[in-house]
């Protein structure tokens, strides 16, 4: 009972391959255009790839390659949408709503009914169940929503940004009601958000261009990310380069000292990682070793939490109002970015991304 | 009228242009009625032929109206969302008769459905004679309209997009369980304004019918044809019916065009409804 996917749409450059274990949940991540929505399109069958095959549990959805013109229909797929709108049938009731799945595959009126009773308790909306969907809260409707998909019993679910258009308070309890719903269940969630990643999924995916460029147990991603788009997800300055010693030598020639946990040998694809706030900001290049000095002309200044961020030569580095005061920063200055070697961590960044069908890794908190 | 009105941006002398915008509509509505023969207005309106006429009249649109939905949904549907080469030529062709003169519809009419007509032979094979029947008034009727329910549903059609649609399919629903359940529903005030317009059309047919159809009395003389016999013979019968006929498309306009009723705090996921009209479109 899985999923696997190996799809490319020519037209979007999008060439991904993905598999899911039978009770999984994965988070894909990525910047906008990356290709998540086309991902969802394609395994949703909303859009016709180019070549490539896919199979939810032992069925084909589709086989497109030469010869091969497999192609099951959207609704014969199993494959039920969460979208970031709720998208509740406007003319329907909740309940009738909640139903629609399971009337529309054919169950007679009472079950159906029923069903969808016990998936609006699920969600904790037995309440609304009567009511209309411009009656609704955002939270609630986004809530509904999800009864409505499990209702129609899915053999994977397909969450795009469920919690995007919600306000501060509704987003956690719809976080925790899908960590509840999800547990069991193949799914995979289109996400901005970290805490998405850590708390619902077992597996993150980062997407960029239309390919994976880097997948592994959220921890595992945010610890050492592989790619830029990773780093900033996890809040790390990231420079990538080749192993040098205990550093790495970037493409632009320049050595940065770090420390990694197994020695690398040189010449390896590897990474340098550092939280913006080990970086001291200074006005004159200062001298002491080891430290890594970078020169950069400042880009912005905004505020992070009680800490100024300094954007700088696609770094960052935080300081207090206070010292932001005292040094005079202000964008287009020149400034020394100087971060301790120790602080700076290296690790390797190849990764062999073609093997989409390993077996999944079962993190800690679940 | 409060003190506190928002900024609009209009300027001054565009009012004074819409207030002629607005005589020139208004203003031949008001003569008319001023000639209105009001003592012999119920006897003039309830003759004979009037009341055949009308009769005729309300019969074959709503017949019309009926044959516009048929047809005409599964044509807008199509326009808007299917994709098919050449779908840009049909959408132009469809939307034809609204600038055509109805006297060439007619002349089009009678050279396909009429006794030398290119479907003429067959029908007459099959026992049927359309041209000057009740069936040609209709046919008349449909062809002027079908546009009007076509634009109105196809706008609605492409405002709404096809998001609920595609939910909808991931849920398990079929594309004819989809139609039936979510487009159908969705789309149903601009398929209502659409059918409202394509009957008000089908009532004041005049050219196409009188080419096609011919004026007989209680089979193809419909109220306009009556107005415009009796201009000659006896103009308040005439001006009266007239006023009959303005009654009764003020009141589907009404209907077509009035502001849906709905709870506040709409949702913006409620579809804009009477895309074609000026007083639809309200999300």
């Amino acid at each position: 009972m899985t999923f696997s996917l190996q799809a490319a749409v020519v037209e979007r450059g999008f060439d991904v391959a993905l598999s899911l274990g039978p009770t999984e949940t994965v988070a894909v991540m990525g910047p906008n255009g990356a290709g998540k929505s086309t991902l969802f399109s394609v395994i949703a069958g909303l859009l016709r790839p180019d070549s490539g095959r896919a199979e939810l549990n032992g069925r084909t959805l589709f086989h497109l390659a030469d010869g091969e013109r497999t192609w099951t229909a959207p609704h014969h797929r199993g494959t039920a949408l969460l979208a970031q709108e709720p998208l509740l049938f406007p003319h329907l009731s909740v309940l009738d709503n909640v139903a629609f799945g399971p009337r529309s595959t054919g169950t007679v009126r009472h079950l159906a009914i029923s069903r969808a009773m016990h998936w609006l308790a699920e969600v904790e909306a037995s309440d609304l169940a009567a009511r209309r969907p411009e009656e609704l809260s955002g939270g609630q409707a986004q809530r509904v929503a999800v009864a409505r998909a499990l209702a129609a019993d899915p053999g994977l679910l397909l969450l795009d940004e469920p919690m995007a258009a919600l306000d501060i308070h509704s987003a956690p309890l719809l976080r925790r009601l899908l960590k509840r719903v999800l547990t069991g269940r193949q799914a995979i969630i289109i996400t901005h958000d970290v805490l998405d990643a850590l708390m619902l999924a077992d597996r993150v995916v980062i997407l960029e261009g239309g390919r994976i460029v880097e997948e592994g147990p959220a921890r595992k991603v945010l610890e050492r990310p592989r790619s830029a788009f990773a780093a900033g997800l996890a809040g790390l300055n990231f420079v990538p380069g080749t192993s040098a010693g205990t550093g790495i030598l970037t493409s632009g020639g320049r050595h940065i000292a770090g420390h990694s946990e197994d020695p690398i040998p040189a010449g390896r694809p590897a990474a340098a990682a550092f939280p913006p706030s080990a970086v001291s900001v200074f006005l004159d290049d200062a001298h002491g070793s080891p430290r890594n000095s970078f020169t950069v002309r400042i880009t912005d200044l905004e505020p992070h939490g009680d800490l100024i961020r300094v954007r700088a030569g696609g770094l960052a580095a935080d300081v207090t109002p206070a010292a932001s005061a005292d040094l005079g920063l202000l964008p287009g200055l020149t400034v020394h970015f100087v971060v301790k070697a120790a602080a700076v961590s290296v690790y390797e960044t190849w990764q062999n991304l073609s093997d989409g069908a390993r077996t999944p890794e079962v993190p800690a908190e679940t | 009228m409060t003190g506190h009105q928002a900024y609009t941006g209009i300027p001054r002398w565009l009012y004074g242009l819409a207030a002629l915008a607005a005589l020139v509509v208004v203003l031949p509505l008001a003569a008319m009625a001023a000639r209105v023969n009001w003592a012999n207005f119920l006897p003039l309106v309830t003759s004979e032929p009037a009341l055949a006429a009308l009769g005729l009249s309300l019969r074959t649109s709503v017949a019309s109206a009926g044959l516009c939905v048929v047809l005409g949904v599964p044509l807008a549907v199509v326009l808007a969302r299917g994709r098919f080469p050449l779908s840009g030529l049909l959408r132009s062709l469809v939307l034809l008769p609204l600038v055509l003169p109805p006297v060439v519809g007619g002349i089009a009419l009678l050279y396909t459905f009429g006794r030398q007509g290119l479907l003429g032979g067959t029908l007459e094979v099959l026992g049927l004679r359309i041209a000057f029947s009740t069936t040609a008034v209709i046919l008349a009727q449909t062809f002027v309209a079908l546009p009007f329910l076509v634009v109105s549903l196809e706008g609605a059609l492409r405002t709404g997009g096809q998001r609920y649609e595609a939910v909808a399919a991931t849920l398990g629903a079929s594309p004819g369980t989809v139609f039936r359940r979510v487009t159908v529903p969705l789309v149903l005030p601009g398929l209502a304004s659409g059918a409202v317009l394509s009957f008000a059309r089908s009532l004041g047919e005049f050219g196409a019918t009188l080419t096609f159809a011919g004026s007989l009395q209680g089979v193809t003389r419909t109220l306009p044809l009556e107005i415009y016999l009796q201009r000659e013979t006896d103009p308040d019968a005439a001006v009266a019916l007239s006023l009959v006929l303005v009654a009764v498309a003020v009141a589907v306009v009404a209907l077509a065009y009035r502001r849906p009723a709905r709870p506040a705090g709409n949702k913006a996921t409620t579809r804009p409804t009477a895309a074609a009209g000026p007083g639809g479109g309200v999300t």
